[in-house]
């Protein structure tokens, strides 16, 4: 079961009219290390994993979706006035084409979201590994998103998501540290 | 929306900030108290903010409506859970 | 706190069509260096939690934009 909560995790505010970003935000929507992708990637993984660490890949999938909702925003306010020939310009004629200002699950150069973006190898370690992987190459897109806008605000907003994949990436690694601890030791951290 | 919300001005968005915030520390706790579950000073802290958040997310709901839908928020009449603005739009 | 960035020098070619780019920077955030987060480390007020991602102080990380932007020559 979840349940909406109609506000955003962080503020969201884009002051720049700049519609080429809306083209290239959409890889964190749709793209291989998104947000859909990682809040999949986690939940999915819950089913074959220790009891231990299966309220983490909860939580962190919960806080995906918050995160989706964000990046969504921000395609949304950046595109939701733009003109056909705006959207032209900004190389979203071929989006248009398909889905006027819908907002679609595919990466900055148009590649449908596969599920192949998910792995799920059913092996503790190497899909805890792979999540850790998943928020560094989360963390180093965010970088270069921030790179490509001079919107102040707008990389505020992307500053929080890629601290965001930081602490994610810390709390997967202390979990590979709870998986390696020998069953009913304890262990003083 | 109803006569007497005033979305968009300084007040809501100084109380929704106040509201992100607490609920941001919260996240952070609960992600991480997955991995420290024995941390008895996160898990006080935790449930003290888990109590001041009720308490402003009662405030934030009488002027702005309800927070969650399926029956986690009360509703005045009319049913507002349709009623704007909706998150990606403030 | 330590730098949060390594640099890094290609090599660079004779024949290189373009003027060459001499450092490259690359990312090394703090929760590299934290195997496992130590219990009561100082945090942030909700607010500047909020505002920087995180509640703790040891594991913010600044990410400059111009970083990216210095451009050619750059030593």
């Amino acid at each position: 079961m979840w349940i909406y909560e109609k506000k955003l995790q962080y503020p969201v505010r884009v002051s720049k009219c700049d519609v080429r970003m809306a083209k290239y935000l959409i890889e964190q929507y749709g793209g291989a290390d998104g947000e859909l992708a990682a809040a999949l990637r986690y939940m999915n993984q819950r089913y074959t994993i220790p009891n231990k660490v299966v309220g983490l890949l909860t939580d962190i999938a919960t806080e995906e979706f918050a995160h989706l909702e964000m990046i969504a925003t921000m395609v949304y306010k950046l595109t939701k006035d733009a003109t056909v020939e705006e959207l032209k310009e900004a190389g979203l004629g071929d989006h248009y084409a398909n889905h006027d200002r819908a907002l679609f699950y595919n990466n900055a150069s148009g590649v449908p979201w596969t599920a192949a973006y998910i792995a799920a190898k059913g092996d503790p370690i190497a899909d805890l590994y792979e999540d850790i992987a998943a928020e560094e190459k989360a963390r180093a897109t965010y970088q270069w998103l921030i790179d490509m806008t001079d919107d102040v605000d707008l990389q505020d907003s992307l500053k929080f998501l890629r601290e965001r994949e930081i602490v994610h990436s810390m709390r997967f690694r202390e979990a590979v540290e709870i998986l390696k601890e020998e069953r009913d030791s304890k262990k003083i951290f | 929306m109803t006569a007497e919300n005033r979305f968009g001005d300084e007040q809501y968005y100084a109380l929704l900030e106040q509201l992100q915030a607490i609920d941001f520390v919260l996240v952070e706790l609960s992600l991480y108290l997955d991995t420290h579950p024995t941390d008895q000073n996160a898990l006080q802290q935790f449930n003290d903010l888990t109590e001041q958040r009720w308490v402003l997310a009662n405030e934030y709901e009488k002027l702005y409506g309800p927070l969650q839908n399926l029956g986690r928020s009360y509703s005045g009449y009319p049913w507002q859970w349709n009623d704007d603005p909706w998150p990606w739009q403030v | 706190m330590h730098s949060q960035t390594r640099d890094y020098y290609p090599y660079v070619g004779p024949y290189d069509p373009c003027p060459p780019i001499r450092v490259k920077t690359y990312q090394v955030p703090p929760h590299l260096f934290m195997t496992f987060q130590p219990e009561n480390l100082p945090q942030y007020s909700p607010m500047e939690a909020l505002r920087l991602g995180t509640l703790w102080p040891a594991l913010f990380s600044p990410y400059d934009p111009r970083l990216s932007h210095l451009g050619r020559g750059h030593s």
